[in-house]
């Protein structure tokens, strides 16, 4: 039994991703989408914040949206897994349930 | 055997700032008609949304919070509200309104139909569900 959560608002923007990682479960999925993949970045000062909450969550950005803001894909947080469009597909109809954090 | 599925409605938006809220409710009552197992969770700045008192009258909005009292008459009976938000915005379950709902099998009792849940509680009231509709 798993979730997918998804979350498409900057970390920087509002509490939406501390409240998603607040109340995953160990093993849940938490994909970064739109604004959201901005909490999936390395080198900032949500990073460890992210990193510490999503220890034992699986982690994932849209590798579309952070190209499409101009990230580096360098830049995408190590433990963090960039994933296209029909991996998202493949994701949601795999778990148990959707969340989607708005 | 029935096809009753468990769906929850998660509420995070303070009330009057953006529509959210108001949607919620609308399709809370309109999701009540087809006899599925609804729940209400309310968390992070949802839990704004269930306090008493509200007056909407000189900012001329329109109040929806009384329709919280009726969720009962349609089977809404479950409002979960995280006690950790309540904490962090310095409210109390004596900030909210005393929602009730009629024990339709237990003589028509009228019971509370909020429950205050840890963050932890809250995110195992998640992992339960079959949908999970947020606004």
């Amino acid at each position: 039994m798993s979730t997918l959560h998804t979350v498409n608002k900057s970390p920087f923007q509002n509490q939406t991703l501390i409240s998603c990682l607040g109340h995953a479960k160990a093993g849940d999925s938490v994909l970064m989408i739109e604004d959201g993949v901005y909490g999936a970045m390395s080198g900032n000062a949500m990073s460890e914040v992210v990193a510490g909450l999503g220890a034992n969550i699986k982690l994932f950005v849209l590798g579309a949206d952070v190209a499409a803001r101009g990230i580096d894909a360098g830049r995408v947080a190590e433990g963090v897994t960039s994933v296209n469009y029909e991996e998202f597909v493949g994701m949601a109809a795999s778990c148990d349930r959707v969340q989607n954090w708005l | 055997m029935s096809d009753v599925k468990k769906f929850l409605y998660v509420n995070r938006k303070a009330p009057y700032g953006t529509i959210y809220a108001q949607e919620a409710l609308e399709v809370v009552l309109i999701g009540a008609a087809f006899d599925q197992d609804v729940a209400m969770a309310f968390l992070d700045d949802g839990v704004f949304q269930l306090t008493k008192g509200q007056d909407t009258k000189e900012a001329g909005l329109k109040n929806f919070s009384p329709t919280f009292r009726a969720l009962g008459d349609y089977e809404v009976t479950k409002l979960y509200v995280e006690q950790e938000s309540l904490d962090e915005r310095g409210l109390t379950l004596d900030d909210l309104q005393d929602i009730q709902y009629e024990d339709e099998d237990d003589d028509y009792e009228e019971k509370p139909s909020i429950i205050v849940v840890s963050r932890a509680a809250m995110a195992d009231v998640m992992a339960d569900q079959d949908v999970v509709l947020s606004f």
